[in-house]
């Protein structure tokens, strides 16, 4: 970081500006999980239909991965392409295993 | 710190210590060159016991038991302790050189990667020394492995835990290094085919092993603590360990497959003084033999009742895998058309195997109709095939590797009379052995039996591929004479014996232990032949001499592993007397220990003096 202080004024204040914008989807996304969670719990504890139930739980965990992965992990900024090719390779290749599992196996 | 080495003789014990701790890749390559060649010998030997007993009906040179465990350990020791570790030699070897780097992303992780995998390779054969080794084929299918008594598949399951922890650290190693130690201006679309392959390869082992861990983890608690992960009476699935030990098991084949194409890449483009035909058609077409190797792995299993659709599916898919593969087969073609094609050993193992590989792929294909294959399944068809594809694939390209890159390891060129002898006897014993094996299984010779019966019309072909098996055999061992005179008499050559086009060829053989004194400036695909073709002798360094940071040798890989290694006695033993367990806590205490000794000592290696480069390059 001893570097960046040779930095042009501008580039730091667009610098600055980025941290603060990041800084706020953070917030809004940690704000967003909390509300997910809570409607979770309070869908099963209101015991609605078990059908409507989990698809949704899983939906909203599906999502809740996303922020992680991209708000919290970076994944989106430059230089993470290619842990983010590797990501939805070992993603595929494991939705592929409990696919054929599902399907050939149990079902 | 003292860094100039001197040349005088060092004692054998210092030698020892010196490749029991060392974290250099040179060092760990040869490692793993020895360690899968002597597995590679002793699963051979097992081979020619199998042929023996099949040379004439009703043979009874071994016990049908034994033949059990003879074909089980044959074929588990080729694929995971020699093809797999001989593989991972010449990545060690030339992959960081390739790059321009000074050593792997994790050098200590290299040596841990080694030593588990020696100590899981020892794990695996103890079996032959205390009552019986593994006797349910080297795939272990479940109800047989489960059901099988003694420690012989137990040895099978922790030998193979312990010793595929190893490769999965090695496929990981490999990937961070590939991905962040390239030097200035090797780009992806710049990278040696041989680097790309192992690139690839790396990958599928991050995501296949850990089906195969899975697996195994399941069969260990079958076995030893009384589970019923694959026993239908308690609920179970045997059904379930195929498919796992499948999504492992077929992108398996393209872990030794694509490297092996990575080194005949590399091979046939020196000898054919032309830039290899169609570069980027062939990354694509690794990248895509990568994906759909991840597709396909249930046609291992079309007999066993997965429905016409699924079975039609894994066929289609299957069958698509021709295409990249094709892809590549006539870019090799192309790649020798018009070329100053010089032929040597390496080059003939390279002219040798795109027909004997076409033929395995074309079998392949026909056992890929699902249909079809009702009629292939576990008859000598299959045993055919798979030789074809393994050995004409694979292991041709370790003898070619071998004769290729031996110069840079270890600065001396294998005579090539010899190399040509081995050459010759290997590749006419293995269609002698393996060509007639097709024939065998139309004509309904099962796989696994131990005898056959006479006036069947199978005498005269097992005597055909025993016969070749012996040719096989006396190459091998011209092989291991042309090592060993070669180390003896053979004369010192430079850093670029071959004309070749790569970087590990622009620095001295065997290179300097810190590989590069500095990182070369790479102008584009075989950034030394751009250099040579301009007139210029080596690569335009960039970066001006300074001082390079060196880790430290460790002997905690060697400790850890062993430590695995007791734990797992402990494992197997427990199941006839608690006591043993006793192992367990001092195996994994040993374990344990030493990685809490490797967290908390901080060891942060040591700096080669700008000084003694200079002083070096004036000497």
């Amino acid at each position: 970081m001893a570097e960046k202080s040779s930095l042009h004024p501008a580039q730091l204040d667009y610098e600055r500006q980025k941290r603060k914008d990041e800084m706020k989807q953070q917030v809004v996304t940690f704000a967003l999980m909390i509300i997910f969670t809570i409607i979770s719990f309070s869908m099963v504890i209101a015991e609605i239909d078990k059908l409507f139930v989990i698809p949704v739980i899983i939906v909203l965990a599906a999502v809740q991965v996303g922020f992680q992965l991209y708000y919290f992990m970076h994944m989106s900024h430059k230089g993470h392409e290619l842990p983010a090719f590797m990501f939805y390779g070992g993603v595929f290749a494991a939705f592929l295993t409990i696919l054929a599992l599902i399907a050939l196996v149990w079902w | 710190m003292s860094t100039m080495v001197a040349t005088n003789k060092r004692s054998f014990g210092s030698v020892l210590w010196d490749y029991l701790t060392t974290v250099d890749h040179k060092k760990i390559a040869i490692l793993y060159l020895v360690a899968g060649g002597f597995f590679f010998i002793v699963g051979g030997l097992e081979a020619m016991a199998i042929r023996w007993q099949l040379v004439t009906p009703m043979n009874d040179f071994v016990s049908a038991g034994l033949y059990n465990e003879l074909i089980t350990m044959h074929g588990t020791k080729m694929i995971f302790l020699a093809a797999m570790p001989l593989i991972f030699a010449f990545m060690n070897a030339v992959v960081p050189l390739q790059i321009g780097a000074r050593d792997v992303a994790f050098p200590f992780l290299n040596s841990l990667g080694f030593w588990l995998f020696l100590f899981g390779g020892i794990m695996l054969n103890v079996g032959w020394i205390t009552g019986g080794a593994a006797d349910a084929g080297w795939t272990a299918y479940a109800p047989l492995s489960t059901t099988s008594p003694g420690e012989g598949v137990d040895y099978y399951v922790l030998g193979l835990q312990i010793s595929g922890a190893g490769t999965l650290i090695g496929g990981i190693n490999f990937l961070v290094t590939i991905v962040n130690m390239r030097a200035p201006g090797m780009t992806y679309m710049r990278m040696p085919l041989f680097t790309w392959t192992a690139f690839v390869a790396s990958a599928l082992i991050l995501f296949a092993f850990p089906a195969l861990t899975v697996g195994l983890f399941l069969m260990m608690f079958d076995r030893l603590f009384g589970s019923g992960f694959f026993d239908p009476n308690m609920g179970g699935n045997s059904v379930i360990w195929q498919h796992l030990f499948w999504i492992f098991g077929h992108p398996e084949v393209y872990i030794l497959a694509l490297p092996a194409f990575g080194i005949f890449s590399e091979i046939i483009a020196t000898f054919s003084r032309k830039r290899l035909f169609g570069y980027s058609a062939m990354v694509f077409a690794t990248v895509l033999i990568g994906f759909l190797g991840f597709m396909v792995w249930a046609h291992h299993m079309f007999t066993v009742g997965m429905g016409p659709a699924a079975n039609s599916i894994f066929a289609v898919a299957t069958m698509a895998i021709a295409i990249p593969t094709g892809i590549k087969i006539f870019n090799w073609l192309f790649t020798l058309w018009g070329g100053n094609i010089q032929i040597n050993t390496a080059m003939l193992w390279s002219l040798g195997f795109i027909p004997t590989f076409t033929l395995g792929g074309m079998t392949g294909v026909m056992v890929a109709a699902a249909s079809a294959d009702y009629q292939f399944h576990d008859s000598y068809f299959v045993v055919a095939h798979f030789h074809y594809v393994i050995v004409g694939g694979v292991v041709f390209a370790l003898f070619a590797a071998t004769h290729y890159w031996w110069p840079k390891m270890f600065g001396k060129i294998l005579n090539e009379t010899l190399g040509k002898i081995t050459f010759w006897f290997f590749f006419i014993g293995f269609h002698m052995t393996f060509f007639i094996q097709h024939f065998l299984g139309l004509m309904g010779m099962p796989r696994r039996y131990w005898v056959y019966k006479e006036g069947q019309g199978l005498d005269l072909g097992n005597a055909i591929s025993t016969a070749g098996a012996f040719l096989m055999a006396i190459g091998t061992i011209v092989l291991l004479y042309n090592v060993i005179i070669t180390s003896v008499k053979g004369e010192k050559v430079g850093g670029d014996p071959w004309g070749a086009r790569t970087l590990e060829w622009a620095i001295p053989s065997p290179p300097p232990f810190y590989n590069f004194k500095q990182l070369p400036l790479v102008r584009g695909l075989d950034p030394l032949w751009i250099e040579k073709t301009e007139g210029r002798d080596g690569m335009t360094p960039a970066e001006p001499i300074g001082d390079i940071h060196m880790p430290n040798n460790s002997f905690l890989p060697f400790i850890m592993s062993l430590g695995f290694f007791i734990a797992g006695f402990g494992f197997i033993y427990q199941k006839y007397d608690l006591a043993w367990l006793s192992l367990v806590f001092i195996g994994m205490g040993i374990a344990l220990g030493s990685m809490l000794m490797r967290s908390v000592k901080d060891d942060l290696g040591y700096h080669i003096h700008k000084e003694d480069l200079v002083k070096e390059a004036k000497e």
